[in-house]
């Protein structure tokens, strides 16, 4: 078996193609919309605002969500904003510009077509989420406040406090909720996909598993879209959600859905640094502080002296000094990356040396301190309830952590995977990022997506796809959920010595040394090598105490765990195989001579698609060319 | 700060094995507690421990441990969330605790949400009461201009510290009367406050507060528990504004049921 890449960008200048896509595509008749069921996997921005649009224009939706209400989806931790190219703020934005600057940001390894129409639609965003209540900040005068993101030299960020994520999915969930109400939506809680069901070659239904009663179960539809956020949890420690997993995807992938660019991860540059074994997430702190805190480290290796003691002239503001012009706020990956190198040349500070300041001090004196309360308060009571510092009369310590997965499912235009039917949306899918997501375009592809896209493509694909009658009864379903059946028995039947986190931990720490902010030849030898090993000895010697007669939480990780051990196994591949650096992939191999990444256009203007060949075969790659016909290919530079 | 030393904590801790078995308090000893860890951190700690023995771990909910999803829930020493200001369980860091110390740990006990298992606790209630009106209906496609209306600073903060709402129930385990008011007031506040919440502002309040009257929940009798427990510090004068969008509503609002088709 091998799928054809096909991206599907239509015809036609960039302007144009999506309304034009629109126009062309086949449309459902509001009369017939209800013959048709979707099943919308994830709750988040995406799932939420699909499931939502969905259930409005007249389809049956079934909405699964792992948590106890869709309304906890990992969205609701965005913290920054979401950008929209209003030109509210007069400093000359454009749809062109919000377009421009997310492909650099995704150092020119994202699809053209999809990043125009994302900056195209993300105006009706803003829009639609005011019209649903979302109290996004204000002027005196009543117009919407906007402020500034990394890689950006325009103010277009609307936010809702440090919580604009959350207000959101809230505006979602209630979207959500009334079609609850009026029976379009039928919402199944804490359950979880364990596979996917393909009859004729196309997507027709899921297995899921009630995690409370621990039952398997199949549910059928039409097509399904799969929105279940992003597998930055295979570190062990990320900022993602403790439910956040690869489990969807992964079993997707092994059903045929190509995997593309596993290896693009985001790691964030403002996080509090980790501080004990125990830990069991990182916290991020948002993106925004940086509109406002100077990055520093001393001059001098291993200081000793506390913040407040080392003079002005013995910090090295190395942010300001190396981007003059973009300054703090430069982009995430570049951010991390001249933290880590600051570290490693022993200028780190707090107890473990793996940190870097991030100041306030010279805001509170310019603007007051009641100023910046009102901008960031929240944010710094939270620094204080986990560290106990007070940001207010020290600076901050903070650490790059994994944040965000640009990889993921591939999909065409219409958000369709390899598989006809299995449709990819949000963090769940690949396309809009590239190798490095700038801020507050997550929450934008999110409700992009959902919102907007897919209740297009999604009817241009019902109304022009042949689909025969099918049930759960179908052998499909049975060998399906068989499958899961026997997986479960088998890690139930393991009884060894080691619980799922210990194995998970051990994953973690190949994933940050071999496969984080820098990745070498050797390193990712050693990793593949190492994950193996670790995979091998997990099917030997995992504890999952009980059974499945209820609710079995170490069941459902160690399930988790499992795909993840598979997952970094390609990551790392993916690493390997990408000879460059590009966004938040850095390969010491190939950096300038002032450690910047260097991309190489000729040999790696592509996305890399990964197909499943089975248990014991290597996966292939496969490539989807990335043509440029409006962006000029250009050394990204921020200085 | 109460210790930067490792410390010694003994639990009790609430089992129930399903939603019908009985319940009890169960003894357990956490060594090598870092002040430095959260609480959850705590109780995985422990959990390594049972599932190390073999024995089954405790279950409880929690999903973003950033104090935003709501997830988390528990009844720490008698208190939701254990009392701290502005905090859920998954931020209390056990630097609070001393060495030596006993900690109770309990579900949120409502009639409205009953126990799955151990901690863990139904609270599906939460999203039928937003179901019954907690939302502006504004379908996709519709929306004019967002700066085509405007609305006032204080108008926005305000509908702002309404909306921080994130549906842990806290309110609801910490009145005596198990009641939904702050959580549902909030709701109802901020959409209320804002012009777009007005063309079903009435309908929403009688909609969602008599929804909220069949599912179990108890009614506000003034004690402010909630507001005193609540992780975002919503403040009881949203019940107040829910209290006089009822009335405003009760008296003046009526649906005729209509036949007539139309065009």
């Amino acid at each position: 078996m091998t799928f054809k890449l096909d991206p599907k960008i239509p015809e036609g200048p960039l302007s144009e193609k999506w309304s034009k896509h629109k126009f062309e595509s086949k449309r459902v008749n509001p009369a017939n919309k209800r013959k048709f069921t979707v099943i919308v996997v994830g709750t988040g921005l995406a799932g939420g605002s699909a499931a939502a649009t969905l259930a409005e224009l007249g389809y049956n939706v079934l909405s699964f969500c792992i948590q106890d209400t869709p309304r906890r989806a990992h969205s609701i931790a965005a913290q920054g904003g979401i950008n929209g190219a209003k030109n509210y703020t007069n400093d000359g934005d454009s749809v062109k510009n919000l377009f421009y600057d997310t492909i650099k940001g995704g150092d020119y390894r994202s699809r053209e077509a999809n990043v125009y129409r994302l900056a195209e639609v993300a105006n009706n965003i803003i829009d639609q989420m005011v019209s649903q209540g979302v109290p996004f900040a204000r002027e005196y005068g009543g117009y919407l406040d906007n402020r500034s993101f990394g890689g950006a030299q325009v103010s277009r960020t609307f936010y809702a406090r440090g919580q604009t994520g959350q207000q959101l999915l809230l505006g979602a969930y209630s979207g959500m909720m009334k079609m609850v109400a009026k029976g379009k939506i039928k919402q199944y809680i804490r359950r979880e996909m364990m596979d996917l069901v393909t009859i004729n070659g196309k997507a027709r239904g899921i297995i899921v598993r009630n995690l409370v009663t621990g039952e398997l179960e199949r549910y059928a539809a039409d097509a399904v879209l799969l929105c279940t956020g992003g597998y930055g949890n295979v570190f062990y420690l990320s900022t993602n959600a403790q439910h956040s997993n690869v489990t969807a995807s992964w079993r997707c992938y092994k059903r045929g859905a190509g995997f593309a660019n596993p290896c693009f991860t985001q790691i964030h540059p403002t996080c509090i640094p980790v501080h004990g074994d125990y830990q069991s997430k990182l916290t991020l702190m948002s993106e925004s502080l940086r509109n406002d805190g100077r990055v520093w480290v001393p001059k001098k290796e291993n200081d000793p002296r506390k913040p407040a003691d080392i003079p002005e002239e013995e910090r090295d503001y190395y942010l300001e000094r190396i981007y003059p012009s973009f300054g703090n706020l430069a982009p995430r990956d570049v951010s991390s990356r001249q933290a880590k190198f600051r570290c490693d040349e022993g200028k780190g500070v707090g107890p473990t040396k793996q940190a870097v300041y991030l100041d306030f001090r010279d805001a509170i004196k310019r603007d007051g301190l009641e100023t910046i309360a009102g901008r960031y308060g929240n944010l710094f009571e939270m620094y204080e309830r986990i560290t106990a510092d007070d940001p207010y009369k020290t600076p901050m310590m903070i650490f790059p952590a994994v944040h965000y997965t640009m990889g993921g499912l591939w999909v065409d235009y219409n958000l369709m995977s390899t598989i006809p039917g299995l449709h990819v949306l949000g963090e769940a899918n690949f396309s809009d990022h590239g190798a490095n997501r700038l801020g507050a375009s997550a929450l934008m592809q999110g409700l992009a997506d959902g919102y907007f896209v897919i209740p297009y493509t999604l009817s241009n694909y019902l109304a022009s796809t042949p689909l025969e009658q099918v049930t759960t009864e179908d052998n499909a379903f049975k060998d399906a959920e068989e499958a899961v059946k026997i997986q479960t028995n088998k890690l139930l039947a393991i009884k060894g010595k080691k619980s799922a986190s210990e194995f998970h931990k051990q994953l973690g720490h190949y994933m940050w040394d071999y496969v984080g902010m820098s990745r070498s030849e050797a390193g990712l030898k050693k990793a593949i090598d190492g994950i193996r090993k670790l995979k091998e000895e997990f099917w030997q010697n995992v504890n999952v105490p009980g059974d499945t007669s209820n609710y079995n939480l170490e069941l459902h990780k160690a399930a988790r765990v499992a795909d993840f051990i598979e997952l970094g196994e390609l990551m790392a591949l993916d690493a390997l195989e990408r000879n460059e650096s590009c966004g938040g992939h850095f390969r010491e191999e190939y950096q300038t001579s002032d450690n910047e990444a260097k991309r190489d256009d000729e040999k790696f203007t592509h996305a890399a698609v990964w197909e499943y060949t089975g248990v014991n075969s290597s996966p292939v790659r496969h490539t989807e060319e990335l043509k440029f016909e409006n962006v000029k290919l250009a050394t990204r530079s921020y200085k | 700060m109460a210790s930067n030393e490792n410390m010694t904590l003994n639990l009790k801790i609430w089992r129930q094995s399903n939603s019908t078995a009985e319940g009890k308090l169960v003894d357990y000893r956490v060594d090598n507690v870092s002040p430095d860890m959260s609480f959850l951190e705590m109780i995985d700690v422990l959990n390594e421990q049972l599932i190390n023995k073999g024995e089954d771990r405790i279950a409880f909910d929690h999903d973003c441990r950033e104090g935003i999803c709501g997830m988390c829930s528990m009844m720490i020493n008698g208190k939701a969330h254990g009392g701290f200001k502005s905090t859920t369980t998954c931020q209390v860091h056990m630097r609070l605790y001393k060495n030596g110390d006993t900690i109770v740990i309990e579900p949120f006990r409502a009639t409205a949400f009953p126990i799955i298992k151990d901690l863990t606790v139904n609270r599906g209630a939460i999203d039928k009461v937003m179901a019954a009106g907690g939302y502006i209906s504004a379908s996709t496609g519709n929306a004019p201009d967002a700066n085509a209306m405007l609305i006032p600073k204080p108008i926005a903060d305000e509908a702002m510290d309404a909306a921080a709402c994130i549906g842990c129930g806290a309110c609801v385990a910490s009145c005596p009367n198990g009641s939904g008011m702050l959580f549902m007031g909030a709701k109802i506040s901020q959409l209320a406050l804002l012009p777009q919440g007005q063309p079903e502002a009435p309908r929403r309040a009688l909609n969602m507060v008599h929804t909220h009257d069949t599912l179990g929940f108890g009614n506000c009798t003034n004690h402010a528990e909630c507001e005193a427990t609540c992780p975002k510090s919503i403040s009881i004068e949203h019940i107040a504004r829910m209290n006089r969008e009822y009335l405003k509503a009760a008296f003046s609002y009526h649906e005729k049921k209509r036949s007539d088709g139309g065009a």
